[in-house]
């Protein structure tokens, strides 16, 4: 599917049931159009790493995925040697000279590709998603820059390897430190927010069949209440979905105090926030 | 357009917006794909291009409404607003005879309950055009126009108008109200934003972009002076503590990345074996991962309230990077309050039981910085280790009572390091009451951090002095 548009990239997202607003489907675009990473921040379970996904889904592209940790890095990230195969390699030819056996060694069949490798190196262009790049320390986020920007690798022992397709790239992060200035000038920035009422109900309605629009409405009303609280932490968009689905279950047709008390242990997690939105919401006011 | 777009990006920068030239070259590839009648697009794309920090947003907003409002605002539903001048302010009131006030507030009541933004556009230009009374020339920023124009408007009444027309007639639960009540108020927030882009872009063309720019150009939020912060910059500050907090306990738990154990005799000598009994291969210890103990000592007294409210955030959003946090609060005693920040306990029932249960007045709730340190030092002085770093935040305005800086020396000798930061510029300190210099030559280092900013470099620049040794 060509994605020529930011109105053509939220249809074809539309279609795989990812409900793109405005400003994510522009962004998108121009990351295509650009050729540039995105990175997207938020807060959790907004569907930032949906998003790549439902890419991958649009465009037919293999998703390769690397998720970040502290203490990645480029064996895991990028390469690896194949040394037990280079070992083997040497033992299987003693006669030979070392000069020919070294050339032949650090050749392409015992490189072991890692995902960053993988990517770019895919006949097809595939889509990378860097899954929660804030995790990873500030130096390992340099082995990041030369595939961001170049989309190529250096291997000292083989020279650069340049893409054979250019894959389509998305960060995804927290927001628990701050990232380099260097990587974030390479990529295009997107803020994905919880999303309002009226695209809550859509994104609802498209993800728990047989959930009426009546009720839609009211959850996402509801959602947006239980955000504004000032809570340890919000509910996410997969859990007003949770909650939805919850509610079918219970084949509740409307929304009201007892409801909510009743069911608020699905879209909150914490002991103390659970006391706080019951208390503020289901109370009677003063 | 690309003067515009140059001028946007200079106004960004002058504001302390970082933008590269890299990104500004990115912003102008981007642009040229665009149709320019797509003010949401535009918007968009010179976000994702320019905009790297979401603390940035609110100045990229003001900006880009100053620097491209001039562009048109389609209208197609309502030709019959077509015929106002667009970006032409009206340069003389219009006589308020032939002007229906209720036939405004019945068209945004509509465009309101039916969420037309088309019809809330036209309803903002209209009410701006009659009730803002712009006056040509005159050097203000938006703000005063756009209270004018809302009491003009009487928001209170339009949100109970709102409230009669949405409920239909029925008889509402509490809990359908304040649904309500918060839908309704997201609504007029809209309104508000129509109007405030409407006042802006008449401004502009009365004045010109750059003069209403500089007008408009408020500190960033990092750069807002803590002490006179007001409540909505606090809250945007609070969002922006948690990565704070999450640097300064990587910087305090720091390990030393070289191999700085001691040399391990035993398998040295065990690996040496190998070459022939040289010890070619020299093995140590494993260093021991530093654990950090963190106490933090904050003034809460009357001056320091806003600061207080702020760094007892900041002590919050800490107590669950640190499993080792002490947290104290002082007036003119001290008294600790780390059992208010435990696991699972938001911040304003913790603060609400500082202020009500812990004991830290002594006399008059005025500070006294002495006490507090003589008291402390009696009360919680033995359980001062040389790994305990201890910061103390306050202003050091002792209202010209003894200092008893030896308490605080005291303290600093028990522990591994005393910081102390102080809300006041540099140049109030040691003036009137404040004493500043007589505390800091027991610290082992004082920092000025009236912004979020310097909070950011103390917590950046912050090496401590090994564990001391006796």
């Amino acid at each position: 599917m060509e994605l020529d548009s930011s109105q053509s990239v939220a249809d074809a997202l539309r279609t795989v049931g990812y409900l793109p607003d405005a400003r994510i489907a522009q962004v998108v675009y121009l990351a295509a159009h650009l050729g540039k990473p995105i990175l997207v921040e938020g807060p959790a379970g907004v569907g930032k790493t949906e998003l790549a996904k439902a890419l991958a889904a649009v465009t037919g592209r293999e998703l390769v995925r690397l998720q970040c940790y502290e203490g990645l890095d480029e064996a895991k990230a990028l390469y690896e040697w194949n040394y037990k195969k280079q070992l083997l390699r040497i033992q299987a030819d003693e006669d030979h000279e070392w000069s020919e056996i070294e050339q032949d060694i650090f050749s392409e069949e015992f490189l072991l590709e890692r995902p960053l490798l993988r990517a770019i190196r895919s006949e097809k262009p595939a889509i990378l998603l860097i899954d929660e790049v804030d995790r990873v320390e500030v130096e390992t986020e340099a082995l990041l820059l030369e595939v961001l920007s170049d989309f190529q690798v250096s291997i000292p022992e083989l020279g650069t390897i340049a893409a054979s397709s250019i894959p389509m790239v998305l960060l995804t992060s927290n927001n628990t430190r701050e990232l380099s200035e260097a990587l974030k000038r390479r990529c295009l920035f997107l803020h994905i927010d919880y999303p309002d009422p009226e695209r809550e109900q859509e994104i609802l309605e498209a993800r728990v069949p047989g959930l009426s629009a009546h009720l839609a409405e009211q959850i996402a009303r509801v959602a947006r209440s239980v955000r504004n609280l000032d809570l340890k932490k919000s509910p996410s968009v997969s859990e007003t979905i949770d909650w939805a689905r919850t509610l079918l279950a219970l084949a509740v047709d409307q929304v009201d105090e007892d409801v909510l008390a009743d069911t608020l242990h699905v879209l909150l997690k914490y002991q103390t926030d659970i006391e706080t939105a019951a208390k503020e919401l289901t109370a009677p006011a003063r | 357009m690309i003067a515009t777009l140059t001028g946007f990006i200079d106004e960004l920068r002058d504001v302390g917006v970082p933008v590269s030239m890299v990104e500004a070259i990115d912003a102008m590839r981007a642009v040229e794909s665009l149709d320019l009648v797509d003010k949401v697009a535009l918007r968009e794309t010179l976000r994702a291009t320019l905009i790297k920090n979401l603390r940035h947003e609110r100045a990229f907003d003001t900006a880009f409404d100053v620097y491209f409002s001039s562009l048109p605002a389609p209208l197609p539903d309502h030709p019959e607003l077509a015929d106002d001048p667009v970006g032409q302010p009206s340069s003389t009131a219009p006589p308020e005879g032939d002007f229906d006030l209720d036939d405004l507030l019945q068209s945004l009541l509509d465009a309101l309950q039916s969420s037309d933004s088309d019809g809330l556009r036209a309803g903002a230009q209209r009410a701006v055009d009659r009730l803002a009374g712009m006056e040509p020339g005159r050097p203000v920023g938006g703000t005063y126009y756009l209270y004018r124009t809302l009491r003009r408007l009487d928001m209170t009444r339009l949100e109970e108008r709102l409230m009669e027309a949405m409920a239909e007639g029925r008889e509402l639960s509490e809990f359908d109200q304040r649904l309500l009540r918060e839908d309704i108020a997201s609504r007029l927030e809209e309104l508000k934003r129509q109007l405030e882009e409407e006042i802006r872009r008449r401004l502009v063309a009365d004045r010109g972009r750059e003069a209403v720019a500089r007008t408009l150009r408020r500190p960033m939020i990092e750069d807002v002076d803590l002490m006179h912060a007001t409540t909505a910059e606090l809250a945007e500050m609070e969002a922006a503590i948690g990565p704070l907090t999450r640097k300064l306990a990587a910087r305090l738990a720091r390990r030393r990345k070289r191999r700085s154990g001691r040399l391990d005799f035993r398998k040295t000598v065990r690996r040496s074996l190998a070459t022939g009994g040289v010890p070619v291969d020299p093995q140590f210890r494993h260093p021991r991962p530093h654990r950090p103990e963190v106490w933090l000592v904050c003034d809460i007294s009357g001056s320091m309230a806003t600061f207080s409210r702020f760094t007892l955030q900041f002590t919050h959003a800490m107590s669950s990077q640190f499993s080792r946090l002490r947290s104290f609060a002082f007036v003119d005693t001290v008294d600790e309050v780390s059992d208010f920040f435990g696991p699972g306990i938001d911040f304003g029932s913790a603060l609400h039981r500082i202020t009500t249960e812990a004991e830290v007045v002594w006399m008059d709730g005025h500070s006294d910085y002495g006490n507090t340190f003589e008291t402390f030092l009696n009360r919680y002085g033995r359980q001062i280790t040389p790994r305990t770093t201890i910061i103390i935040t306050g202003d050091a305005r002792n209202n010209y009572r003894p200092t008893r800086e030896q308490a605080l020396a005291d303290i600093a000798k028990k522990a591994r390091a005393v910081i102390w930061l102080n809300p006041e510029p540099t140049s109030y300190w040691d003036t009137g009451d404040s004493t500043m210099s007589e505390y800091a030559a027991h610290c082992d280092s004082v920092h000025e951090v009236r912004t979020l900013a310097q909070l950011e470099s103390f917590v950046e620049g912050l090496t401590f002095p090994r564990a001391r040794v006796f």
